[in-house]
């Protein structure tokens, strides 16, 4: 086991440029994550710690080993590939002795450790098996069981889940976790499932175009989001143009970019930003506060209406234009009263300490920006 | 590394390029060189004999060759498209049988096809005499010979082309695709102008251009049956036996330009994109023939064809039977018994061109597999500057015609070499083997790369980062899943070593002289019997090889064209 440290990586394909600038490390025994949309870089950077591509610049170290420019073969990780990659014409047994022979153990010991892991991923009954007769979850922890029996630094997992069905799917997270405990295996998980990343994970990496957006812990990430492109992509957020007014008291005030008379307080920090940064106001839809009649007293109260209201169980959506925007806002199911009807008229409320301001880097020129 | 795995891929490119460049560039280069001497000068006298107006022979037989080769891809089209259709699209008693007889064609190497063409349907042929006897006529009612023997003899041999790419083709199509024509209101007739021959046109392309090729380069055909009649290639065997080398060179020039501009043309053309489905693997369902009619007369002409695919195979069994000596001015043979077979034992003359055809095809096989594999695996799975360079010189001896890659041979190592490490190979023993592995490299490497291709990368990343070197990686997990590929390509190779003619003919000694030499000459002596008994032995070793394949290792023979 240990940790994982990626230093100043730059990957580029001829002229384009995969993974930009990376830096990141992930600690011994950590589930870690890498989260973001489809062609982001999660792949090539899970394959360059892998050693199947090598960095155009920076440094792979695990520990304190230089791993740069070793072969893969050389890196003792466990890699379970998006289509598990099982050898066809090997039985389950051979599938998971393979790393074991290459290292020339002894054929007791192997088939000890062989049948000891095929437990562990619950498939003793299968060792004798062709892999072409398992099932998709079987062959999965076939997979994961070759990697695990090798006793690898580094567990990495690309996508494993994305081939199962719904219900397989939640059976093998909790799976994967529980090896992952067992063993204290570092390990690098690749998903654009949001809501796998978060229950997961111990911290996780948000990628866009190549490059790390934030790190963080699950919660960091949610409540804390570095920019208005994670806050966007995790989760469901009102997001609301904003220019800085100035500080009042111990409040920061801030004007709607599309209506200047619009006003937004908030309480908390903004991350680290420049003073050149475009800045939006995030706000989660289950921290809207939705009234039938105008509230006194209270800061960030807008009128709207009710455009519409989708009933999902235990919580109804609802959309409520306030004139130049719509906005999300989840409340809960909540019998005793009547809820909102498309048409109603209804106000609005952001409070102050949910309000998060964060730099905008969607939809604008490219800029160097800071997280 | 990086550097690590350059120096590897280099360390794999070193001997395939050697041998591509020794053994299939600098002799086409040789011909090439040779073809701008004449008497000791470089000048063009060559072409402008070729071209010129003082004899026209060179020229015409050209245009034969060309018109040959186009009348070739008609026929072959016109037998095996219809084929292909009613074989894949309707389901009729006994459908899968005819369709597997359908490329007993293959199984007939080409000279022995002739022979037994020769023997049917010729002059004195057993079937233009037995209507002749059967209809009390003065003289036999048809015969075959020059370029309507060649003709037939293409068509029979060549239809196989037509007929396998098009099944594959039609058996991809997914039938909702014309059953949404036919949702969409369309006709029977404009669904398959609309719908199915679209689909099918890369397919019947494809094959017209291998048959095109196959024909410009058919030696055994023209040889046998031309009479008068010349073709190019034959012009080439003229020229060389009347000593006349530099005229073969030029010869050889010219039929090469023109089957290299067919393979570049044929590469542009699989290359472009065509619309191949997205979806795989959906069996074409075939219509159930209702009609009790149509059903029975689908099963006579089923019947009937197979009578005809197969006539040429019993003609060459029954001949076998027949003792030399026994069969002279008769209509038909009398006289059966095993005596032609005996001798293989009892005679050493006898025995031993087979035992130089197994010697030959074994080693030129051995070659063409490991060169085979090697090749095929740099080629699909390292990265490298020239690949493409690479990969058309290894199709390279594919596209030559035959008659070529025995006069490039003649014209290079009739001399000392250094890579033939200063030894003269023609006249010698190495050159018949050296000729069938150049000739048969693409079969192996053909058939390897589709096995590679659709080898996922990522089961060597596993491998790989499981710990396995390279070599053990290629041992454990590469080789046995290519397994089938390789073993398809270098069966076929070895099968197209035993019936070899073309180069035989122009590079055999006497002592290692193969069953196809030995054949030309029993038949020049008119030792009928004795020809036919060794085209016995060439199709048994031909369908064994191809029985064993397909019991032992799953390999269809029509895979590995
Ligand atoms: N071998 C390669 N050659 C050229 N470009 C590549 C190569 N591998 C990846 N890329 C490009 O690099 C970018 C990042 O690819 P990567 O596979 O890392 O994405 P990803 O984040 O894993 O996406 P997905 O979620 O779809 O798997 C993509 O735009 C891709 O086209
Ligand atoms: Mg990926």
């Amino acid at each position: 086991m240990s940790s994982v440290l990626l230093e100043n990586i730059t990957k580029s394909f001829k002229d384009y440029q995969a993974v930009k600038e990376l830096n990141l490390e992930v600690k011994k025994g950590e589930f870690f994550t890498f989260l973001g949309p489809s062609g982001c870089g999660k792949t090539t950077t899970l394959r360059m710690i892998a050693g199947f591509y090598y960095p155009t610049t920076g440094r792979v170290l695990f520990g304190d080993r230089d791993m740069t420019r070793v072969v893969p073969e050389k890196r003792n990780t466990g890699m379970v590939f998006q289509n598990y990659a099982l050898f066809p014409h090997m039985t389950v047994f051979e599938n998971v002795a393979f790393g074991l022979k290459v290292r020339r153990l002894g054929s007791a010991e192997i088939k000890k450790k062989v049948e000891q892991s095929l437990k562990k991923v619950r498939l003793e009954a299968f060792i004798g098996r062709q892999v072409s007769q398992l099932s998709g979850g079987q062959q999965q922890r076939v997979a994961l069981a070759r990697s695990l029996v090798i006793e690898p630094e580094i567990l990495l997992l690309d996508e494993p889940l994305s081939n199962l069905d719904a219900r397989l799917r939640d059976e093998m997270r909790t799976e994967i976790l529980r090896l992952q405990r067992d063993y204290g295996i570092t390990t690098i998980y690749v998903t654009h499932d949001q809501v796998e990343a978060l229950s997961m994970s111990d911290r996780i990496a948000v990628f866009n175009f190549g490059e790390c957006q934030q790190v963080g812990t699950p919660k960091e990430i949610y409540n804390e989001p570095a920019n208005d492109f994670v806050a966007a992509f995790i989760g469901e957020t009102n997001l609301i143009p904003v220019i800085w007014d100035g500080k009042g008291g111990e409040t920061l005030q801030f004007s709607w970019e599309e209506n200047k008379n619009k006003k937004v307080v908030a309480e908390t920090l903004f991350s680290s930003y420049e003073r050149d940064h475009h800045l939006s106001v995030s706000i989660r839809p289950e921290a809207v506060e939705v009234f039938d009649e105008e509230p006194l007293n209270l800061q960030n109260v807008y009128e709207g209406n009710v455009e519409l209201a989708q009933f999902t169980g235990a919580s109804v959506n609802l959309f409520i234009s306030l004139g130049e925007k719509t906005v999300q806002a989840l409340i809960l199911n909540n019998q005793t009263r009547r809820e909102p009807q498309p048409g109603d008229k209804v106000w609005v409320r952001f409070p102050e300490s949910h309000v998060r301001v964060i730099p905008r880097v969607m939809n604008q020129p490219a800029r160097s920006m800071s997280t | 590394m990086k550097n690590r795995d350059r120096r590897f891929t280099l360390l794999l490119l070193i001997p395939v390029i050697l041998v591509l460049v020794a053994y299939v560039l600098y002799p086409s280069l040789r011909t090439l060189i040779e073809s701008f001497h004449h008497k000791g000068g470089w000048n063009l006298k060559n072409y402008e004999t070729f071209f010129g107006t003082e004899s026209r022979s060179n020229l015409r037989a050209l245009w034969n060759s060309v018109y040959i080769s186009l009348l070739s891809v008609l026929f072959s089209a016109l037998i095996g498209v219809p084929l292909a259709f009613i074989f894949n699209k309707y389901e009729f008693p006994g459908r899968s049988f005819f369709s597997s007889a359908a490329i007993l064609p293959i199984v007939l190497p080409s000279l022995v096809g002739v022979m037994a063409f020769m023997f049917l349907y010729g002059e004195s042929g057993l079937v233009p005499n037995a209507i002749k006897d059967l209809l009390g006529l003065k003289h036999v009612p048809f015969k075959i010979g020059g370029v309507s023997g060649i003709l037939i003899v293409h068509a029979y041999t060549m239809y196989v082309y037509f007929y396998m790419t098009v099944s594959s083709t039609i058996r991809s199509i997914d039938p909702s695709l014309e059953e949404a024509a036919y949702n969409l209101g369309a006709g029977r007739f404009t669904v398959f102008r609309k719908v199915t021959l679209p689909l099918l046109t890369p397919a019947i392309v494809g094959a017209s251009l291998l048959v095109f090729m196959t024909s410009m380069a058919s030696f055994s055909a023209p040889f046998l049956l031309a009479g008068g009649f010349r073709v190019l290639s034959l012009q080439i065997y003229f020229s060389k036996v009347n000593g006349n080398l530099q005229m073969a060179a030029a010869q050889s020039v010219i039929l090469s330009v023109v089957s290299i501009s067919f393979l570049l043309f044929m590469r542009w053309y699989q290359n472009r994109r065509d619309y191949r489905m997205a979806t795989k693997g959906i069996g074409a369902h075939r219509s159930e023939i209702k009609n009790p009619f149509l059903k029975g007369s689908m099963v006579i002409l089923g019947v009937l064809g197979v009578i005809i695919l197969l006539l040429p195979h019993a003609t060459i069994l029954i001949l076998s039977l027949v003792p030399d000596g026994t069969w002279t001015y008769q209509t038909y043979p009398s006289v059966f018994n095993i005596e032609n077979y005996l001798f293989l034992f009892t005679e050493p003359k006898i025995w031993d061109p087979v035992r130089n055809s197994l010697i030959l095809a074994f080693l030129a096989t051995l070659g063409n597999l490991v060169f085979g594999v090697l090749t095929s695996y740099v080629l699909v799975k390292r990265k490298f500057y020239g690949k493409n360079m690479l990969d058309i010189m290894v199709m390279l001896p594919w596209a030559l015609p035959a008659t070529v890659v025995g006069m490039n041979l003649i014209l290079a190592f009739n001399e000392p070499s250094p890579f033939t490490f200063g030894n003269i190979l023609v006249g010698t023993f190495w050159i018949l083997p050296l000729a069938y592995f150049i000739r048969h490299i693409p079969l192996v490497v053909r058939s390897t790369n589709a096995s590679l291709e659709q080898l996922d990368d990522s089961l060597e990343e596993a491998a790989r980062n499981l710990g396995a070197g390279w070599f053990y990686l290629f041992r454990r997990v590469v080789l046995p899943l290519v397994m089938p590929g390789i073993m398809a390509g270098t069966l076929l190779a070895f099968v197209e070593a035993v019936g070899e003619f073309p180069t035989s003919v122009l590079l055999y000694t006497l002592s290692n002289r193969p069953i196809s030499i030995e054949i030309m000459n029993q038949l020049r002596m008119f030792n009928m019997g004795q020809a036919a008994a060794y085209g016995m032995i060439q199709i048994s070793l031909i369908g064994l090889v191809l029985f064993i394949s397909n019991k032992f290792f799953g390999i269809k023979a029509e895979r590995s064209l």
